[in-house]
């Protein structure tokens, strides 16, 4: 079963070596570093930002917070002198930016400023709620977008595959933010079926779902399409139905495992569009969870907030393209050059 | 999320809607598709252009208010009716279109120059200069473009313009760095560029014969999807209302800003939601049709 190794282009991945070969140590290890690295430099990078943020900060800063906390027609510079001196507002920014930085490493996240409850507990709050949805949606994209992409590869060209590539590229015409707004106009408003905002019940997760489920499965579907006609063609698969290989076996041996070395990767770039579309329609449905904070944050200019809601947004990309990577190299342990999996 | 807002895939081939030879006609029907698809792209680019362009020039001050012509139904002096304060939605719209268009030029271009450049330079010089920018690169691209363009907008004060164009360039720039670095360490290290070397032609040479013929294409394919996500991502930060502030008129803006008069006047918030759908489809279509040539 094994043909001759050519040079893979991705998505013509050649036939993979036997399964269960063991997999390489050295290039888990290289995975490992090389996202080890990256989440580093993205806590710097967004650290830095952050930073510059607190520098730059317009207007005066301890009459914002005093405004969040006290509501706005309650703020006088007394109550902002006294928010002042107890954040230590007043000290050189570069004082601050090293306590920053210290406090970083240490892991500690500060407090809030418009709560002043420790960062940490508020982020691991809405850490859950963002993994409710993200994950609920990426279920819904994989599972929806693959049965799609596969229905359409069956017949190339036929009518599934034209409804299919339709419905591809409207998912890809209409921004989340109006796909959900679509969404609570026709569900909630016109019949109202379902809750449009809240968090908590099973009935207000469907529509937050749908948006961002609906928006990746269009990516998903299209690139499962491709693949799966490109590996249908490849010689490997000719040979295996000639070997006498019954088509299940076809399928499950060589097709899927083929597909997936495509498909796991693009799943990984997709993490991107996962956590921007996570802040639109957090933002959209009041859903508790880091992108409507981070949302929040920003409109507050609460500091110790957003450099924890990106930092943890960031980091959660980095963390899914790390078992992407990982996937990649069980699912394909044959040896690569560089830049194969980004 | 669409793909109009990945950021730096360049590993990945996006997927071609339209695959060659399997759609079952002949090579003529797929052509005449394609052009029909490149007219209709561009057909709406030039009525979006125009109304950015002309509208300013010719209808009444957006800002104007007139509150005895509160929520007004459209009309032929008003097609668009008026909004909330008796603004005029058109002229709201035409300027929100102007700005919306030129931002997105305007981050494209920046990001396309800092991409190109720095991928040149860091193809060119390796080593040190390399590794920094490509440590650089890696962390942006585990960025989403968004978190840069909020974290930047954050810097300055509310409703900056300013802060959002250089949130949305800073955010795309590492796609180009990537791609051009790629390419470039490629063409650079071909036999015909060692053979401009040897015969001594000199940097510009090799950047005007070598470097540029190779690196136009990709741009030029980028391009588009860069300013569908500058547009997008303006649109939806000011949706979420960390973008523009009221009272400048912004796509996003105006469509939250009409929300709570949907159900008495539908035209208000279906205006900037058609003029954000043009944008997109057709500049996808064009990127589309340069795909698949």
């Amino acid at each position: 079963m094994t043909g001759k190794l050519t040079h893979a282009e991705p998505g013509t991945a050649s036939p993979p070596a036997r399964p269960r070969t063991g997999v390489p140590v050295r290039m888990l290890a290289g995975v490992l570093a090389r996202r080890g690295v990256q989440a580093v430099s993205v806590a710097l990078l967004v650290s830095v930002l952050c930073f510059v943020i607190t520098l730059r900060l317009p207007g005066d800063a301890a009459y914002r917070i005093a405004a969040g906390r006290y509501g706005s027609d309650l703020v006088d510079s007394e109550s902002a002198a006294a928010v002042r001196t107890e954040l230590g507002l007043d000290r050189p920014a570069w004082v601050q930016l090293g306590d920053w930085l210290g406090s970083l490493v240490q892991l500690d996240l500060g407090r809030s400023l418009v709560t002043s409850r420790p960062v940490a507990q508020e982020v691991a709050f809405y850490l859950v709620g963002t993994l409710q949805l993200a994950t609920a949606a990426l279920v819904v994209a994989v599972v929806l977008g693959t049965g799609l992409g596969v229905a359409a590869a069956r017949r190339p060209g036929g009518l599934v595959d034209r409804l299919v590539a339709v419905w591809v590229a409207s998912v890809r015409a209409v921004p989340p933010f109006l796909l959900g707004l679509l969404l609570v106009v026709v569900v909630s408003a016109q019949l109202g079926l379902l809750p449009a905002v809240g968090h908590g019940t099973a009935a207000s997760l469907v529509l937050p779902v749908t948006t961002l489920g609906a928006g990746l499965s269009g990516l998903v579907a299209g690139v499962t399409r491709d693949t799966v006609v490109e590996v249908h063609r490849s010689e490997w698969v000719r040979f295996a139905r000639t070997k006498g290989l019954s088509e299940r076996w076809v399928v499950l041996r060589h097709v899927v495992r083929n597909a997936a070395v495509v498909l796991v990767p693009y799943l990984g770039v997709q993490a991107v569009v996962l956590v921007e579309g996570v802040v639109v329609v957090e933002s959209l449905f009041s859903w508790q969870g880091l992108g409507h904070a981070l949302v929040h944050a920003t409109f507050w200019r609460d500091v110790p907030v957003l450099q924890a809601t990106a930092l943890v947004l960031a980091l959660l990309v980095v963390t899914v393209n790390t078992v992407v990577d990982l996937a990649g190299v069980w699912l394909d342990p044959r040896p690569r050059g560089a830049g194969v999996a980004s | 999320m669409t793909a109009t807002s990945t950021t730096a895939v360049s590993t990945t081939p996006t997927p071609t809607l339209v695959t060659g030879p399997d759609r079952g006609d002949g090579r003529a029907g797929r052509a005449r598709r394609h052009r029909t698809a490149r007219l209709a792209s561009w057909g709406g680019l030039g009525l979006v252009a125009l109304l950015a362009l002309a509208g300013p020039a010719l209808l009444p001050d957006p800002a104007a208010q007139d509150l005895g012509r509160y929520l007004e139904p459209p009309s032929v002096a008003e097609p668009l009716g008026r909004d909330e304060y008796g603004r005029s939605v058109l002229a709201r719209l035409a300027h929100a279109t102007r700005l919306s268009l030129v931002l997105a030029l305007g981050c494209v271009a920046t990001a396309v120059v800092l991409g190109t450049v720095t991928g040149v330079l860091a193809a060119r010089l390796g080593g040190w200069v390399d590794a920094g920018l490509r440590a650089v690169s890696e962390a942006f691209v585990a960025v989403p473009a968004l978190l840069v363009v909020l974290l930047v907008a954050a810097m300055a004060p509310a409703g900056s313009l300013v802060a959002l164009y250089v949130g949305i360039a800073l955010a795309q720039w590492v796609e180009y760095f990537r791609v051009v670095r790629a390419r470039s360490s490629r063409v650079l290290g071909s036999t015909a560029v060692q053979a401009a070397g040897l015969l001594d032609l000199g940097t510009v040479h090799v950047l005007r014969r070598h470097l540029l013929p190779e690196l136009r294409p990709l741009v030029a394919t980028l391009a588009p999807l860069g300013l569908v996500t500058s547009v997008l991502a303006m649109s939806t930060l000011g949706f979420v209302k960390v973008g523009l502030q009221p009272p400048r008129a912004e796509l996003g803006l105006m469509v939250t800003e009409s929300f709570p008069f949907y159900d008495v006047a539908p035209w208000l918030c279906l205006a900037p939601v058609a003029v954000l759908f043009v944008i997109t489809v057709s500049l996808l279509g064009l990127r589309e049709t340069e795909e698949i040539r």
